[in-house]
């Protein structure tokens, strides 16, 4: 047999062995049974000195393209080998994705705190500062410096708990307001300010009433404050909180701090303005009050009412995460049950 | 104020709905509570008229009536009232009908005899017990004027009139009568009310020939104002009157008691009547009450009067509380003949304190604390006076007496355009703040847009240009300002250092898996003052609503346990939740006012991880809640060291497992289990609370972060099992070890506590990874030796520790 014979025996015979083998031991055996030092193929390119060197380089190139093919062969047939077992194990480590997670646990934060959180990060935007006042005010700051003298029929509407004869848990957070009008320094630039906090009324707790509750209150003073900018500012608050598909409606009202005074509604949630008991079919739901504030309550402070001028607001947060998440009894926000701290879970949307 | 759609219309012509008008004059100044129609709901109520009444044959209480319904044949109804009678007009629901309460009326069978229907009582029909006239108030309502048999009921009783009900706040009292109503409505739509002008017939006799009066003090009783109607009838009120007061809220009583209710809905003016026989001396002091003296008022009451309360007192006693209510000693009464009519204004404080002081907040007292039209007080006595003689058949005396008088004037405000615009951010033009002032009935003068305004009494809100600034946008429609926002000087906005702190404080007590909470800052005396962490006075509130809610807290872990005594109530067991806020800490009894510390504190109880398919349940234990407070403590970057020292003072933690938390020198709060009897009294399970101070926290010196290059060379560890007593403390250990271990030693890491079996029963096994690092070169094994050499030694002279 001469060599070329040869190895094209040795490519028929080896090949199909190769694509059958799906073992890796298996194959590096028929690696080297052909292509090692002492393989056939390595055997027959030795024989090659005895040939005519006229026919040498025919049978190089036949045992170069043998030994190519052999080598490729091996080469794919040990990626498939490996892919199988690789397969295989893959197959073997399968769960059951649906099992459930290893818990986590984040905290809840109290769905008051969510809205205050959001408000104060809105107006920190706009260039507010926040201020914070004192739960145990003086009747000065509380009402006298609001235009609020005593005997005046206003404080019926803000029924008080005393602690001393002019000692008072503070019934708004309007007491922050005077106290920053007082301290400002209107020579240094204009005063921009909310204060959120908790605040106290002498009232006997159901479910839409609390002794205890939350409020923001924000004033802006300073020599071009316009009541249009109040509406501005407002419907930018209003909107960020409860939709931007809200209708607002303004309102005159009354508040002994402002003059003008705005009550400011927002279209009913439920009905979308139709009318339903939530709104108590009035299409429109109450959730702030507002104004320009009142000249003696600068005078008290001391500010120029000639040049300086500016506007105030106060919201319930309670109103308004009750108002956003449909919660029909305040009490739900001082009980802490959990199940009802864990609906807030992920914050405001 | 309940406002009568139908009445309004005598004033002014209103081509607009009830609900429309409602939608206005909430847009424009006041609010518009409801609107509602008495009758709505209601159907087939007809008047009927009794022809013949027999006992019910077997029922005492039971009246068989044949009742005329307008129909070709008399209809058989049983009726249970006992004021039912032969030939009386009635109130009948009819088989089919709807009463109030939404009760519909079928035909059936009382007692065995048939009723078509029912017999009704006004409070039957939907009116409050609070409007019906006494006569009524325990039978059925009989009609009496002429009315149509078998037509509805609802025009004859007033319950077809639209009534607006107005939230009148403590400004707007001018609309507190119908006048002040009908001129706001006229400036909506800009109309002028028309009011009848009121004339006054007198006879001869001479009002001071028959009655003196005077005012003490101008102050008590700026105007005080007397009339006198002789010969009069008492009876009851006609029809239109008496629909005029139920509407309005107020039960109708006789012709003269109706009549000044009357006026006082019409002008806003309080109005009195006395009985003229019953005032001794035939004379009138307005004064202040003497000590000791006493009054019984219409409605029973006995009062104690006090100094500051103003009275009416005739020549012997008080006969009313001034402004508040009247004596019964004088009160009209069926034989009345002569009365005298009282107009007047009294100072408001000392009425608002009088009706508080005595608990009796009348229709009254509400005008007079916010103040009434001085101008209408003697149109508003006219006007009664001439009523009351009509509706009783007497004549009024000649002349008005007055001891004390006011002239009411209009107060003039100067205000420019520029002004308006300015406050508003508006463009109006003089024209039309012009014509806002004239539909507001408002004299104006335009001189280059600087107006000269004159605000008449009937209006005695409106003082400043505010005021003014105020009608001129509302009539302009608050909706149709534009919307800015308020362009001036930037102002930096950010949280300061605390409250930061704070905000970033509950975002890692979040991280750590507690709910924040917020709980009640007033609680019970026991509360307020459990769980203290400084010494504190407490500070009480002075008419505490409820025994639950009278001392301000002075720490937070009450208020947690509280919730978790809630949660666990209702099954939820395993509860960890934090709060944020103030607690209220005097120094001293006698200080005015608490200081307010923030604190912070967290309780967690129940299992830290419970069963599950790859997890093993697990109750929260001191060392949970101690991970919350080091893991919180991390990030405030303290620059002294932190410990925990074993504490047994506070009262209401478990003496072996509470630790005061420093920081330094500086005690920043305690963190452990409840004590168990404290945990029982709250009926709440094994509980772990901390609470720390975060004023403290926020002063204490913090550490500047400075980067230094992430280390090139390995770290070396070495782990450590020592045997050592079982008083020694791992915090005993850890300090040997790191004031020995010197430069190289980063970290010391407790991997093990064992006792038990190989272990002496007075011993306990203590392993710890020491962790070694050079930041400039690799550590050799001869310098880690050496470290370790050292601190093997020192924990064997100074604790006595075996290297296991």
């Amino acid at each position: 047999m001469d060599l070329q014979t040869q190895l094209r025996q040795v490519s028929q015979t080896t090949l199909p062995q190769i694509q059958q083998t799906n073992d890796l031991k298996q194959l590096n055996q028929i690696r080297v049974s052909v292509l090692g030092k002492k393989g056939s193929i390595t055997a027959i390119l030795r024989g090659m000195r005895d040939l005519d060197p006229q026919e040498r380089p025919q049978v190089g190139s036949l045992a170069n393209k043998v030994r190519d093919e052999i080598t490729a062969a091996i080469e794919h047939q040990r990626m498939v080998i490996e892919q199988q077992a690789m397969n295989a194990a893959l197959a073997a480590e399968k769960i059951d994705v649906t099992l459930p997670a290893r818990p986590l646990k984040r905290g809840v934060p109290h769905v008051i705190n969510q809205i205050l959180d959001d408000l104060e990060d809105l107006f920190i935007g706009m260039g507010y500062q926040v201020v914070d006042g004192y739960e145990v005010e003086d009747e000065r700051h509380n009402f006298e410096m609001l235009n609020i003298p005593k005997n005046h029929p206003a404080r019926d509407m803000q029924d008080t708990f005393y602690v001393k004869d002019d000692i008072l848990l503070r019934t708004h957070m309007s007491p922050d307001e005077a106290r920053e009008l007082e301290a400002h320094d209107f020579s240094k630039g204009p005063l921009k300010m909310i204060s959120p906090g908790r605040v106290y009324r002498r009232d006997t707790d159901d479910a839409t009433h609390s002794h205890q509750f939350f409020q923001m209150e924000g004033q802006v003073i300073d020599k071009n404050i316009t009541m249009a900018d109040l509406k501005g500012t407002l419907e930018y608050a209003i909107h960020h909180i409860f939709g931007t598909d809200r209708q607002i409606r303004f309102r005159p009202s009354y508040f002994p701090f402002t003059e003008p005074s705005v009550e400011v509604d927002i279209s009913c949630f439920n009905c979308d303005g139709k009318g339903c008991p939530v709104c108590k079919y009035s299409g429109w739901i109450e959730v702030l009050g507002a104004g320009m504030t009142h000249p003696n309550v600068l005078q008290a402070a001391g500010v120029d009412t000639d040049v300086y001028g500016g506007f105030a607001f106060g919201l319930g947060i309670d109103r308004f995460a009750m108002l956003k998440y449909g919660i029909t009894d305040i009490r739900d926000f001082y009980l802490n049950d959990v199940r009802f701290l864990h609906q807030f879970k992920g914050g405001i949307i | 104020m309940e406002v009568s759609y139908h009445w309004l219309q005598e004033y002014l012509q209103l081509n607009v709905t009830p609900q429309q008008l409602a939608d206005k004059i909430s847009r424009t100044g006041i609010e518009v509570d409801s609107t509602h129609v008495a009758a709505d709901g209601l159907k087939k109520i007809v008047v009927g008229h009794i022809l013949d009444v027999k006992q019910h044959p077997n029922a005492d209480h039971l009246h068989v009536c044949q009742v005329d319904i307008g129909a070709d044949e008399p209809t058989q109804i049983v009726c249970g009232a006992p004021n039912v009678a032969k030939d009386q007009y009635v109130i009948v629901a009819l088989p089919g009908a709807r009463i109030a309460d939404n009760i519909k009326i079928k035909k059936g069978k009382m007692r065995g005899e048939a009723s078509n229907g029912m017999i009704c009582g006004l409070q039957e029909i939907g009116f409050s017990d609070a409007v019906v006239p006494k006569e009524f108030a325990d039978g059925i309502y009989v009609f009496n004027e002429p009315v149509q048999v078998g037509s509805p009921v609802f025009p004859y009783l007033g319950m077809d009139d639209p009534i607006l009900s107005l939230e009148i706040t403590p400004n707007r009292a001018d609309a507190l009568g119908m006048h002040g109503v009908a001129w706001e409505v006229g400036a909506i739509y800009d109309q002028k009310p028309h009011f009848e002008k009121v004339t006054v017939t007198e006879n001869n006799v001479a009002t001071s020939d028959l009655l003196s009066a005077d005012v003490a003090n101008r102050k008590l009783a700026p105007s005080y104002q007397l009339r006198m109607v002789q010969n009069i009838t008492i009876k009851p009120s006609p029809m239109w009157l008496q629909i005029r007061l139920w509407n309005a809220g107020i039960r109708p009583i006789n012709n003269v008691v109706d009549v000044t209710n009357y006026m006082m809905l019409t002008y806003g003016q309080p109005l009195h009547a006395y009985d003229y026989d019953k005032i001794n001396g035939h004379q009138l002091h307005v004064r202040h009450a003497n000590d000791g003296e006493q009054l019984l008022t219409l409605d029973g009451k006995e009062h104690q009067l006090q100094n500051d309360d103003i009275v009416i007192a005739d020549a012997t006693k008080p006969v009313a509380l001034a402004g508040v209510m009247g004596g019964a000693a004088t009160e009209v009464s069926a034989t009345t003949t002569t009365i005298v009519l009282e107009a007047a204004s009294f100072d408001a404080v000392s009425v608002r304190k009088s009706a508080q002081h005595h608990n009796s907040r009348t229709a009254a007292s509400s005008r007079f604390e916010k103040g009434t039209n001085l101008a209408d007080i003697n149109t508003a006595l006219d006007a009664a006076a001439s009523l009351i003689a009509q509706l009783a058949d007497g004549n009024v005396t000649n002349g008005t007496i007055s001891a004390s008088s006011v002239t009411p004037l209009p107060v003039v405000i100067d205000i420019s355009l520029d002004r308006i615009n300015h406050v508003l951010g508006t463009q109006l033009s003089g024209d039309e703040v012009q014509h806002i002032f004239e539909r507001l009935g408002f004299e104006v003068t335009n001189s280059d847009d600087l107006f000269s305004v004159s605000v008449p009494p009937r209006r005695w809100d409106i003082a400043i240009e505010a005021d003014l600034i105020e009608e001129v946008v509302r009539l302009y429609g608050y909706d149709n300002l534009p919307a800015t926002l308020p362009v001036m000087a930037m102002t930096p906005g950010a949280l300061n250092s605390q409250q930061k702190l704070l905000r970033d404080t509950r975002h890692y007590l979040e991280s750590a898996g507690l709910d924040q909470a917020i709980s009640y800052a007033l609680t019970t005396e026991e509360k307020a003052t459990q769980f203290m962490q400084a010494p504190s006075f407490a500070t009480k509130v002075a008419w505490p609503m409820t025994n639950e809610h009278v001392y301000l807290r002075e720490n937070l872990i009450s208020g947690l346990l509280n919730d978790i005594a809630y949660n666990v109530a209702r099954k939820q067991n395993d509860v960890a939740l934090y709060e944020q806020g103030r607690v209220f800490l005097k120094d001293n009894e006698n200080d005015k006012r608490p200081t307010e510390v923030e604190y912070v504190a967290g309780a967690m109880t129940g299992l830290m991880t419970t069963n599950g398919w790859n997890t093993n349940k697990r109750a929260v234990d001191f060392y949970d809640i101690k991970g919350v407070v080091a893991f919180l403590l991390s990030n405030y970057h303290l620059q002294d060291a932190i410990t925990y020292q074993a504490t047994d003072q506070h009262l209401q933690m478990h003496p072996g497992r509470t630790a005061d938390i420093y920081v330094g020198n500086e005690m920043i709060g305690f963190v452990g289990q409840v004590h168990p009897q404290i945990a029982k009294q709250y009926a709440i399970p094994t509980t772990y609370v901390f609470q720390l101070d975060m004023n403290k926290v926020l002063a204490l010196p913090k550490q500047n972060i400075k980067a230094h290059p992430t280390a090139k060379f390995p770290a070396v560890t070495r782990d450590i099992a020592l045997l050592v007593t079982r008083d020694v403390t791992n915090e005993q250990i850890t300090d040997v070890i790191n004031n020995n271990g010197g430069a190289y030693l980063q970290d010391v890491s407790l991997f093990d506590v064992y006792t038990g079996t190989n272990i002496a029963d007075d011993k306990k096994s203590m392993a710890y990874t020491l962790t070694f690092l050079n930041r400039q070169q690799t550590l050799t094994e001869e310098q880690v030796n050496a470290a370790m050499n050292k601190i093997i030694k020192h924990l064997q002279e100074q604790l006595k520790a075996q290297v296991r």
